[in-house]
């Protein structure tokens, strides 16, 4: 019923459009629309004049399903709400749970969270990287974070056991401790990235069409931002230095150093950079917290009855942006209530600004720059 | 060969226009027999070359190394549904593939494979060229204008836009080329190149090449400037709603252009089929290949060029650069005497 509101909304806009003009629908099945995103595009020739985003094609009802789950049934569709970066939407979830419960997490267990959640990080801006380019129709630097991404992916394997959605993170710590040789493992991929990340300046960074195509593209202001909620590299893009692990330190965070990338323009060269910039702070905080992880158990004493009171909102700093999950309890191992803040959901009403007046071509360049899950978005 | 026939048809008794048309069909085989194995031959070049850019082998199971990997996908094309959408100019649509590679093919017409082998001569070969690359065109807005599609439509449009951006300076490297040589005739052109490689007409118009080859590049639709398809833009642009054989029909066309546009590159600027020891063909075939090579290491290196950019480059740097390149090659001429 929704769609059909929305489409019927559109379609009374356009019902007087001038001869010149065309609607278009763009999604949910296209190939640049990350999923299945539809986009309601008004244009004048390439240009477009208006657009809406229509959401609700990956809806799963997490929020429900959660209220009806005990705490820890939970954790496998939290990794299915933002499934290109599993750890850090388990662990708004499992952050919010622990402080209901009062669970004290061990020191280890906490290192771990940062390094997987580093490790995710980089998995997904792999992908952004890949599929940013393949938006802008470079189709070989795609493949070439695919390769980056699968090496990455066969160390999560072998400490969790999954590729992609790992159920690792658990209420009080994670499920299993790091493996026998996962410091050479994860050492090696990241002295390896390294190299790579050179390549990848090579091959998209300094390239006169690709600067072309993102300079100047998709501008929003800090003030707009800021006003739209935008959060992660869309807001640092801006020229705000707001990032969570800085800003509000969760788990131990505040114990590494690192820096936090900010862009100039607003525009999607400036979120382009931001990124790549990421991927340098992700190998330092992950060298720094192998090279200081202290032993002992990976996970908390926690209490065989579980029992929810009060209620929270927690936050991590997800690759895309806050991820936020507030949590109430009534007392069951059951949550009373769960919502989950979705970072692109919000950026999401950033095409508008961002797009109106550019081309189809940049549309395609905006939507890979707020690098939007619609897993995430609907949940 | 030609000769040896007219002397058989003769001892025949057949008349000189009877012959011509025997001779018309042989060869239009010959050139469409020899665009099919090009075509086979760079399906799969295009897949190991770009396997071979991305760090991945490409096809391997097909066959032995993966070389029966185009027959597959033709087998798999043949055998699909024909698909008409529905709301669609029908006689457009069925007639637009065949539209575009009739101009494909059309172009081979004055490409000499040797010195002496060309399917026809024509006195006035360099216009012929840039009146034929002019169809493709009309073949692409007959597609997206009847397939009832917005995407089609869209990645039309583009085309046509490409197109009055680029056939201009195109054309104006090829003027270029006729003044080198002092004749429109293909054949002149290559023999004006003979004797070395000092002779080859890339070192006096080496800024003429560089148009002829971004032009040519935007004018065959192939990356960075395959605008009129861009896949992650414009879905597949004007072959959205084709399907099945009538849109191999037009990917054979694409390639069929790119080997004829390699070949004028060779043709143009590096002697065409001169060069020592080996026979024409043999050199042909590998000045061709080496330009096929380049533009298919460009299409998997490069992102793709906005449709508002490309005008401008096409209006603001390749025209001037065409004209600077016409006066400089007016001054050789006189100057060379």
């Amino acid at each position: 019923m929704a769609e059909t509101a929305v489409t019927s909304e559109v379609k009374q806009d356009t019902t007087t459009p001038a001869e010149h003009e065309l609607f278009v629908n763009m999604g949910p099945q296209h190939p640049s629309t990350h999923g299945v995103l539809r986009l309601l595009l008004r244009v004048d020739g390439e240009r477009v004049l208006s657009l809406k985003p229509d959401i609700g094609y990956l809806h799963r009802c997490f929020e429900k399903i959660a209220e009806r789950r005990s705490v820890q049934m939970v954790i496998p569709y939290c990794d299915r709400t933002d499934y290109l970066a599993a750890i850090t939407s388990e662990w708004a979830y499992v952050m919010a749970a622990e402080k209901l419960m009062g669970v004290e997490v061990p020191e280890r267990a906490e290192y771990i969270r940062v390094i997987v959640g580093e490790m995710q990080r980089i998995a997904s801006h792999l992908l952004w990287f890949g599929t940013f380019a393949l938006d802008l129709g470079a189709v070989t630097a795609f493949l070439y974070a695919f390769r980056e991404r699968e090496s990455l992916f066969d160390i999560f394997q072998k400490l969790t056991g999954a590729r992609m959605l790992y159920n690792y993170l658990r209420v009080g710590g994670v499920r299993n401790d790091l493996y026998e040789g996962f410091e050479e493992d994860i050492l090696r991929f990241l002295d390896l990235l390294e190299e790579r990340l050179i390549e990848y300046n090579k091959l998209l960074t300094g390239n006169r069409i690709f600067e072309s195509r993102t300079k100047g593209v998709g501008v929003i202001t800090k003030e707009q931002a800021i006003a739209y909620g935008a959060s992660g590299p869309v807001l640092r893009g801006c020229g705000v230095p707001q990032d969570l692990r800085k800003t509000d330190p969760y788990s131990v965070y505040d114990r590494f150093e690192f820096n936090i990338p900010v862009g100039e323009h607003g525009d999607v060269y400036s979120r382009y950079v931001v990124r790549m910039h990421e991927f340098y702070e992700s190998i330092r905080i992950i060298r720094q917290a192998i090279k200081t992880i202290p032993g002992g158990p990976w996970l908390g004493d926690v209490p065989r009855r579980m029992k929810l009171v009060g209620d929270v909102y927690t936050r991590v700093e997800s690759p895309r942006g806050e991820v936020g999950v507030y949590l109430v309890g009534d007392g069951s191992d059951q949550p009373y209530r769960c919502h989950y803040r979705s970072p692109c959901f919000v950026h999401l009403q950033l095409l508008e600004p961002m797009g109106v007046g550019h081309l189809i071509a940049d549309m395609v360049a905006i939507i890979g720059s707020i690098d939007i899950v619609m897993g995430e978005v609907d949940r | 060969m030609s000769d040896w026939l007219w002397g058989l048809f003769q001892s025949w008794g057949w008349s000189e226009s009877a012959f011509n048309v025997v001779m018309g069909v042989i060869k239009g085989l010959l050139v469409t027999t020899f665009l099919a194995v090009n075509a086979l031959v760079l399906v799969l070049m295009e897949r190991k070359v770009s396997g071979r850019i991305q760090r991945r082998p490409g096809p391997l199971r097909t066959g032995p190394r993966g070389l029966l990997q185009t027959f597959a996908d033709a087998i798999k094309l043949l055998s699909k549904e024909d698909i008409v959408p529905s709301g669609a100019d029908v006689a457009v649509f069925v007639l637009a593939p065949m539209v575009f590679f009739a101009a494909a093919t059309a172009l081979w017409i004055v490409i000499p494979f040797g010195p002496q082998t060309i399917v026809q001569d024509l006195n006035i070969g360099l216009i012929y060229i840039s009146a034929v690359t002019g169809l493709s065109v009309l073949a692409i807005l007959m597609a997206g204008w009847s397939s009832n599609n917005k995407w089609s439509l869209l990645g039309a449009m583009r085309s046509a836009a490409q197109l009055v951006s680029y056939e201009i300076p195109l054309v104006l490297s090829i003027v270029a080329i006729g003044m080198m040589a002092g004749s429109l005739r293909l054949s002149d052109i290559v023999a004006a190149q003979q004797g070395g490689i000092t002779n080859w007409f890339i070192f006096p118009q080496i800024l003429g090449f560089l148009v002829f080859f971004t032009a040519g590049l935007a004018e065959i639709n192939r990356a960075p400037f395959d605008l009129p398809e861009a896949e992650s833009e414009l879905v597949a642009g004007y072959n959205t709603e084709y399907s099945g054989m009538r849109w191999a029909i037009f990917f054979l066309a694409e390639y069929a252009n790119l080997v004829a546009f390699s070949a004028l590159a060779a043709t143009f600027f590096f002697g065409g089929p001169t060069g020592p020891i080996f026979p024409p063909i043999v050199w042909f075939l590998i000045k061709t290949y080496f330009f096929i090579f380049v533009a298919m290491w460009i299409r998997w290196t490069l992102p793709r060029i906005r449709v508002d950019h490309l005008m401008n480059l096409g209006w603001y740097v390749l025209i001037p650069l065409a004209l600077i390149n016409l006066g400089w090659t007016g001054l050789y001429v006189v100057l060379r005497g």
